[in-house]
């Protein structure tokens, strides 16, 4: 076919255009689903570690999503020895399996979060959102004071079932709740079940008392319970040296 | 409105005059917003603990306004303007480009504001919510309807080569918006919505898609801007018909590959990432094959520089995309990346190419077409000058500024000392970037003095043209009354 065919014909510029530039995404995308090894397995005594987002974690998320905090911290370690010390062990895939949407973030102009769970205290966390220089005078993170107002969480057998759609293991019927328990172990199936939710929620901001305030649920309970959850599903320890390299 | 009765028959100039001016009032407003946000990174105070304006919320309604509202509005303007001149054909549909206008329009607005309250999806470059990407996609087939009717009944045999590049734009921006924005909402009546794909794979569909609103939403089809005004501002045809096919079918198929390359080293699979960053490498070709063509299109009419400031803003668009697209596959290099991810240099790159290429040969394309549309010349030669002067010295101030934060900072983060343990903190790092960051707010603050300058020179010019007309239009009614 000569050139002149494509330029004087806007049937062919269509479907020669879609053609071109449906490869490269087809190419590099769909494998994704197919290939094993492209997440990692990581089970302890049989069962899968990584689980999907307490109700109160889910709504820290959300808090997050919201201030945009994807836009200046990273949730994604690169193999290299500044980020293993500065940070801890690379991120696998495997710990954001059920991250809808990603948060690995393009840009560090605060730390990669990626395991800040477990590192710094709750009261720490707590002052450091209401105003991050009281703890680090040189911070230039924005404050963020309303924060300490209630957390809003009617909605949360919504988003738990929105996410079910999209095939987050979330459990409604007994038969998925059974399914859960053999796959992360009772604690954690309880966690997951959805006609529960609500209850979960608040139990788990009372007893984690993220904000130290039992009383009252707050954002800043829901998103320090977020926060203090990033990393901390992967024991490295359990794993031999060199495992989790044989999938990348 | 000032349009003769001639040519509302032949053109619909109208839906390019309104396009046109929303180009001018998003750029003010999503470059203010730019400028604001880079204060805040600078003195975190401006932030003034209000949640609408905090860095995170404001950051979106920067790029979305910037990209969307000036780059979008500005290539549904020119588009139009092209499609209809070269086809020699007046529009597909007045009434449904008047609904790709107000659809565009309400989609960019309504985003604004819903990032200030806290809507997102947290995708960047693709914030908008369920609803806004509804309307974006209905709006987008509108637009392909109209661009595809307009084409087929074109008076001329050929399809002049700025249309290919506007076709594979508003063809691949369907695809990637479709894609990228699968989501399931949490209720009908609800703002929030879950993203379809997690983890792994959301990443390298985002990507995907955020690439290559680079490569087709800003790359692609500002060539097709670049292919019709350049020859027409320096009277002379396209240096390479072959080139600009060779480079069209070259720059569309590589552009879909290299997305990943923002995900190098990250748990993204290897076998991805490499892939990519062979294929941005490749893609230097095309991009140098545009470029080329562009500046040697201008060969032979070189002194036009010396009178001509549109021809300026051209000519300095065509070196910056000459410059980030060499730019891009040197950090796509692994090895390049390791240092530059995540920092400020990834920030200069962008602008680098946002500033330089997408805004300089808008500003260029529109002092060419702004005169045309209003039948009447520029208000001022002089400003158009300063218009130049200040975009230039800003953009090199700014990028001058982020690669000194970003190779900066990429060096500290990676440094040890003689120990072998970590030179710096993480907060060292952070201090040494607020000279950088006043400077880019100065950069900025002269890029946005620009088009501030050229607003005002373009709101003079329509008045102009408007007294021109009613003059005209007052000397044939007493010769009409004479007679």
């Amino acid at each position: 076919m000569k050139h002149e065919t494509i330029e004087t014909n806007v049937g062919w510029l269509i479907i020669l255009t879609m053609i071109v530039i449906s490869i490269g995404g087809l190419v590099e995308i769909i494998p994704l689903y197919f290939i094993k090894d492209t997440i990692e397995t990581v089970k302890v005594d049989g069962k899968d570690t990584v689980h999907p987002y307490t109700p109160l974690e889910l709504r820290g998320r959300d808090i997050y999503m919201r201030e945009g905090c994807y836009l200046c911290h990273s949730q994604m370690i690169r193999p290299f020895r500044d980020e293993n010390i500065r940070y801890g062990h690379y991120s696998l895939a495997a710990e954001s399996r059920y991250d809808h949407p990603f948060q690995w973030g393009s840009k560090r102009t605060g730390p990669d979060l990626a395991r800040v769970g477990g590192k710094y205290s709750n009261e720490w966390h707590l002052q450091h959102l209401v105003n991050p220089r009281d703890v680090v005078p040189e911070s230039i993170m924005p404050s963020y004071p309303w924060l300490t107002e209630p957390l809003k969480f009617n909605a949360i057998n919504d988003r738990l079932k929105a996410l079910k759609a999209t095939g987050v293991p979330y459990s409604q019927t007994q038969e998925e709740y059974q399914a859960n328990v053999e796959r992360f172990g009772k604690p954690t199936a309880d966690m997951l079940d959805i006609n529960n939710a609500e209850q979960n929620l608040i139990d788990q901001a009372q007893d984690g008392n993220y904000d130290g305030n039992r009383n009252d649920i707050t954002e800043a309970d829901a998103l320090i319970a977020y926060l203090q959850s990033l990393g901390t599903m992967v024991d490295f320890s359990k794993f031999e040296e060199g495992y989790f390299a044989k999938f990348r | 409105m000032a349009n003769s009765t001639a040519q509302v028959e032949q053109y619909n100039y109208d839906i390019v005059r309104k396009f046109t001016i929303m180009a001018l009032v998003w750029g003010v407003l999503g470059m203010t917003a730019g400028l604001y946000i880079g204060s805040e990174l600078a003195w975190p105070l401006l932030n003034f603990d209000i949640p609408q304006i905090t860095f995170g919320r404001l950051r979106p309604v920067h790029t979305t306004l910037v990209i969307f509202g000036f780059g979008g509005s500005a290539l549904f303007a020119t588009s139009y303007y092209i499609v209809q001149r070269t086809c020699q054909t007046r529009l597909f549909s007045d009434g449904m480009a008047t609904f790709t206008f107000w659809g565009w329009q309400i989609s960019v607005g309504v985003a604004a504001i819903s990032y200030m309250m806290g809507y997102t999806q947290a995708r960047e470059y693709a914030e908008m919510v369920w609803p806004i990407d509804i309307l974006i996609a209905v709006t987008w087939v509108a637009y392909l309807v109209i661009y595809v009717m307009t084409l087929r009944k074109r008076s001329q045999p050929h399809i002049y080569v700025a249309n290919w590049f506007f076709i594979a734009f508003i063809l691949a921006t369907a695809i990637l918006h479709i894609f990228n924005n699968l989501a399931v909402p949490i209720s009908l009546f609800s703002l929030t919505s879950y993203s379809l794909q997690a983890g792994v794979q959301d990443a390298m569909t985002q990507w995907w898609y955020g690439h290559n609103a680079v490569g087709f939403f800003l790359t692609a089809a500002f060539l097709g801007m670049m292919y019709y005004f350049v020859p027409k501002q320096a009277g002379r045809p396209v240096y390479s018909y072959r080139l600009s096919i060779i480079h069209f079918w070259a720059l569309v198929f590589l552009y879909m590959w290299v997305g990943a390359h923002h995900l190098h080293w990250t748990a993204l699979p290897d076998w991805t990432s490499t892939l990519a960053a062979t294929f941005s490498i490749l893609l230097l070709m095309p991009s140098w094959g545009g470029m080329i063509n562009g500046i040697m299109t201008l060969s032979g009419a070189w002194d036009k520089l010396r009178t001509d400031p549109v021809i300026r803003f051209l000519i300095v668009a065509l070196s910056f995309y000459g410059m980030s697209t060499f730019e891009g596959p040197l950090m796509s290099l692994k090895s390049v990346n390791a240092l530059s991810h995540y920092t400020d240099w990834t920030i200069g790159h962008v602008h680098s190419g946002a500033l330089g290429w997408v805004a300089m040969i808008t500003f260029g394309s529109l002092y060419h077409l702004i005169p045309r549309l209003w039948e009447t010349r520029m208000y001022s030669n002089k400003l158009i000058y300063l218009h130049f002067w200040l975009a230039t010295i800003g953009i090199v101030i700014y990028i001058s500024a982020m690669w000194v934060a970003g190779i900066g900072q990429g060096l500290m983060l990676r440094a040890f000392d003689q120990y072998g343990n970590l030179a710096y903190t993480f907060i060292e790092t952070v201090n040494f970037l607020h000279e950088p960051y006043v400077a880019r707010a100065l950069g900025g603050l002269f890029f946005v003095l620009g088009i501030i300058v050229m607003t005002f020179n373009t709101f003079m010019t329509i008045r102009q043209g408007r007294r021109e007309q009613a003059l005209l239009e007052a000397k044939l009614a007493a010769k009409l009354a004479q007679a």
